[in-house]
C-alpha cells in the first residue's frame, strides 16, 4: 500500500517542531494549489448565482424601488407576509395550489408504485423491455411540447379524445378551456409525463429483493396476493418514504412550467398556483417586494413539511433524509 | 421462476398484461396523433378527421416550417444553448466536484456544505431576476445557461463518482512525478467518462426543453429558443391571452394545427434521435444519484 500523500505532506512539519500549524496548512494548499485553482469558478457560480439572490431575498421586507436599489429602499418589516392573507388573489391562489398538490400527492405519487409492481410481475421479458421503452419517453419532452399535443388530443373539436367520447354518446367537453377540468389536465399531464420515469428506482429496489424470500413464503402457502403485500411492499417502504418526504418539501412547489403552458383566460380561476402568481404579480406587473415575500411564504412552508414528515417518518418506519 | 401458477395467478397475469399494453398504448397514441396532424391537409385537421394515420397526406406543413426563417432562428440558438451550455455545465461541474472530493482539499467539508444548502433554501424568482439584470445578462444567451450552470444534484453524483476512483492509482501516478493537472488530463479525465457521459445527456436535455429561463430573462425574439417559439406558436388560439401573438396571425391562416404538430415534430426530433442512447444512461444515472441522496 502506497503512502497517503496527506501524511507525505506533514513529515517535513514533524521535523521542525517550533512551526505554526498555519504555516503547514498553507504548505499543503501550496502543495496542491492546482485543486484549489481549478475550483474557484465552481465556488464563484454557488456564491454570486445562489446566494446573492438568496441574500437579495431581504427586498420581501422593503419596499423595494429598482431605482433606489437595496439600500436606499424603506424598510417595512413584515408588512408583505401581512398583506398576503388580506388580498383575495392570493388566498383563492393558494387554495388552488394546495388543492392541486394534495390531488398530486394521492393520485400521481402513488401511480409508479403501483406501475412498477405490476411491471416487475410481467414474465415476458421482451414485452417488458419495450413497455419501459414507451413509458419511460414522455419524460423527455418539454412542458411546452406536451401543452402543445394536449390542445391538439383535448381540442373539443378536433381532438382525438372527444371523438373517442362521442362513440360513448358524450357531448365534446372543453378540456383545456374550463375552469372544471384544468386541475385533473394538470395533474394527469403530469402522470402521463412521469409515472413510467417514477418506475426506475422503485423497479431497482425490487430487482434487489432476495428471491428466496417468495420461494420460503411460497413453502407456507403464501400466494401471490399475499407475497406482494408481505415482502414486495415492505421492501419498498424504504425508497417510497424517501421520495414522499422529497415530494412534501415541494408540496406547493407544483412547477411553475407544467401549469403556465395550460393556462389561458378561461382556466386561470382555478388552474393558477403560487409560481405562476409571483411571475405575474411579479415579473409583468412589476410588485417585487410582495412576490418575494409571497417566494418566502412557499420555500418556508416546504421546508417546515419536511421537517414534520421526517419526524414523523422516523417515528414510523426508521426511514428519513437526515 | 418456476413458482407454481393458481388459478387465479393465471387470471391477475392476464389482466396485468392487458392493462400494462392498454397503459402503453395510451403512453404512445399522443405520438402518433400528432404525427399523424403534422402530415395531414388542415381540412382533414379542422373536420375531426385524423386519428393516428395522416389523411390527404401532404408535406406543406413541414415545407411551411422549413421556409420560416424564424423557425430556423430559434432552432439554432436552441443548439447553442445546448452545446454551449451542457459544455460549460460538465467542466463547472467536475472542476468543483474533483477537488473537493480529494483528501488533500481543505474545506471540502465546507464546500459540500455550501452547496447542500442550495438545495434546501432557494431564492424566488425576482431577486434572481434582479441579479440577471444588474449582470446585464438579460436578452443574451448567456441567462439561459450560467444561472443552472452547476446543478447540485448533479454535483453530488459527480462527487459520490470521484471519491470511489481508485485511490491507488491516483498515488502511482504521483510516484511516477505526474503534476496534478497532468494526473486529471490524463488518469482522472478518462476515468470519468461514463459519469461525464450520464450526467451530460441530462443537462443537453434539460437545456433543448428550457423554456421557463428564457420566458424570464429573455424578450427579443432574437433570442428565443425553439421552446419560446413554439408557446407563441399556440398562442394563436382564439383562447389567447398574449398580446404579442397577433404577429403570427398570417401564420394561423394557412393551417395552424398541421403546422403546429409539425413544429413540435421538429422540436422533439432531436430528443427521440438520442433516445436509445438515452436510455442506456438514465437508469444508471438516476440510480447512482439515489444511493448518494
Amino acid at each position: 500500500m502506497a503512502t497517503k500523500p496527506e501524511t507525505a505532506g506533514r513529515m517535513p512539519g514533524g521535523m521542525h517542531r517550533g512551526r505554526k500549524e498555519g504555516s503547514r496548512t498553507f504548505r499543503q494548499m501550496w502543495k496542491y494549489k492546482a485543486l484549489y485553482l481549478i475550483s474557484i469558478p465552481g465556488i464563484l457560480y454557488f456564491l454570486i448565482f445562489k446566494y446573492i439572490p438568496l441574500g437579495g431575498s431581504v427586498i420581501a421586507f422593503q419596499d423595494y424601488n429598482i431605482f433606489k436599489g437595496f439600500t436606499g429602499s424603506e424598510w417595512v418589516g413584515f408588512a408583505h407576509f401581512a398583506a398576503m392573507f388580506e388580498h383575495y388573489d392570493f388566498l383563492r391562489i393558494l387554495k388552488n395550489t394546495v388543492l392541486i398538490g394534495i390531488y398530486d400527492l394521492v393520485i400521481a405519487f402513488p401511480a409508479p408504485i403501483v406501475l412498477a409492481i405490476l411491471l416487475n410481475e410481467l414474465r415476458l421479458i421482451v414485452f417488458k423491455r419495450i413497455l419501459q421503452t414507451v413509458v419511460y419517453m414522455p419524460h423527455f419532452l418539454s412542458w411546452v411540447v406536451i401543452a402543445g399535443m394536449s390542445v391538439a388530443i383535448l381540442s373539443p373539436t378536433t381532438g382525438v379524445l372527444n371523438q373517442f367520447l362521442g362513440f360513448f354518446g358524450i357531448e365534446p367537453l372543453y378540456f383545456l378551456g374550463d375552469n372544471s377540468y384544468i386541475r385533473s389536465v394538470l395533474v394527469g399531464s403530469g402522470m402521463w409525463r412521469d409515472a413510467g420515469y417514477g418506475t426506475i428506482l422503485y423497479l431497482a429496489a425490487l430487482a434487489g429483493i432476495n428471491p428466496e424470500l417468495y420461494e420460503a413464503a411460497q413453502m407456507d402457502g403464501a400466494n401471490r396476493w399475499k407475497q406482494t403485500l408481505r415482502i414486495t411492499l415492505p421492501a419498498l417502504i424504504p425508497t417510497i418514504m424517501i421520495l414522499f418526504l422529497l415530494h412534501m418539501g415541494k408540496f406547493l412547489d407544483f412547477g411553475f412550467e407544467r401549469v403556465w403552458v395550460f393556462l389561458n383566460a378561461l382556466n386561470t380561476e382555478n388552474g393558477e398556483i403560487l409560481d405562476t402568481y409571483i411571475y405575474r404579480a411579479g415579473l409583468l406587473s412589476q410588485q417585487y417586494s410582495y412576490t418575494t415575500a409571497v417566494g418566502i411564504f412557499k420555500s418556508l412552508v416546504g421546508l417546515v413539511l419536511v421537517m414534520v414528515g421526517n419526524y414523523l417518518s422516523k417515528k414510523s418506519t426508521g426511514e428519513g433524509l437526515y | 421462476m418456476n413458482r407454481r401458477m393458481s388459478k387465479g395467478y393465471q387470471v391477475f397475469n392476464i389482466l396485468n398484461l392487458f392493462f400494462l399494453s392498454l397503459l402503453g398504448l395510451i403512453m404512445f397514441l399522443p405520438f402518433l396523433n400528432v404525427i399523424a396532424q403534422s402530415f395531414s391537409s388542415s381540412e382533414a385537421i379542422t373536420s375531426g378527421k385524423v386519428s393516428f394515420w395522416p389523411v390527404d397526406f401532404t408535406w406543406i406543413n413541414y415545407s411551411y416550417v422549413f421556409s420560416d426563417v424564424s423557425i430556423w432562428r430559434a432552432f439554432g440558438v436552441s443548439v447553442f444553448i445546448t452545446v454551449v451550455g451542457t459544455l460549460i455545465n460538465l467542466i463547472a461541474t467536475a472542476t468543483l466536484a474533483y477537488p473537493v472530493s480529494r483528501q488533500e482539499y481543505i474545506g471540502r467539508r465546507m464546500i459540500v456544505l455550501l452547496v447542500l444548502v442550495t438545495m434546501i433554501f432557494s431564492a424566488p424568482l425576482i431577486p434572481n431576476f434582479l441579479l440577471m439584470k444588474n449582470l446585464h445578462l438579460m436578452n443574451t444567451p448567456w441567462a439561459m445557461i450560467l444561472p443552472g450552470a452547476i446543478s447540485a444534484f448533479n454535483f453530488f453524483v459527480m462527487h459520490s463518482f470521484f471519491k470511489q476512483l481508485p485511490l491507488e492509482v491516483i498515488d502511482s501516478a504521483r510516484i511516477d512525478g505526474c503534476g496534478e493537472l497532468r494526473m486529471m488530463s490524463s488518469m482522472v479525465a478518462p476515468l470519468s467518462k461514463p459519469v461525464m457521459a450520464s450526467l451530460g445527456i441530462f443537462y443537453a436535455v434539460g437545456h433543448w426543453n428550457a423554456y421557463m429561463s428564457a420566458l424570464y430573462y429573455i424578450d427579443q425574439p432574437k433570442w428565443w429558443p425553439l421552446q419560446v417559439k413554439l408557446k407563441k406558436m399556440f398562442e394563436t388560439d382564439d383562447i389567447s391571452i398574449d398580446p404579442g401573438a397577433s404577429q403570427f396571425s398570417d401564420l394561423a391562416h394557412t393551417s395552424p394545427e398541421g403546422i403546429k404538430m409539425a413544429t413540435i415534430i421538429i422540436a422533439t426530433l432531436p430528443i427521440i434521435m438520442i433516445y436509445p442512447f438515452l436510455q442506456k444512461h438514465f437508469v444508471k444515472g438516476l440510480t447512482l444519484g439515489a444511493v448518494k441522496s
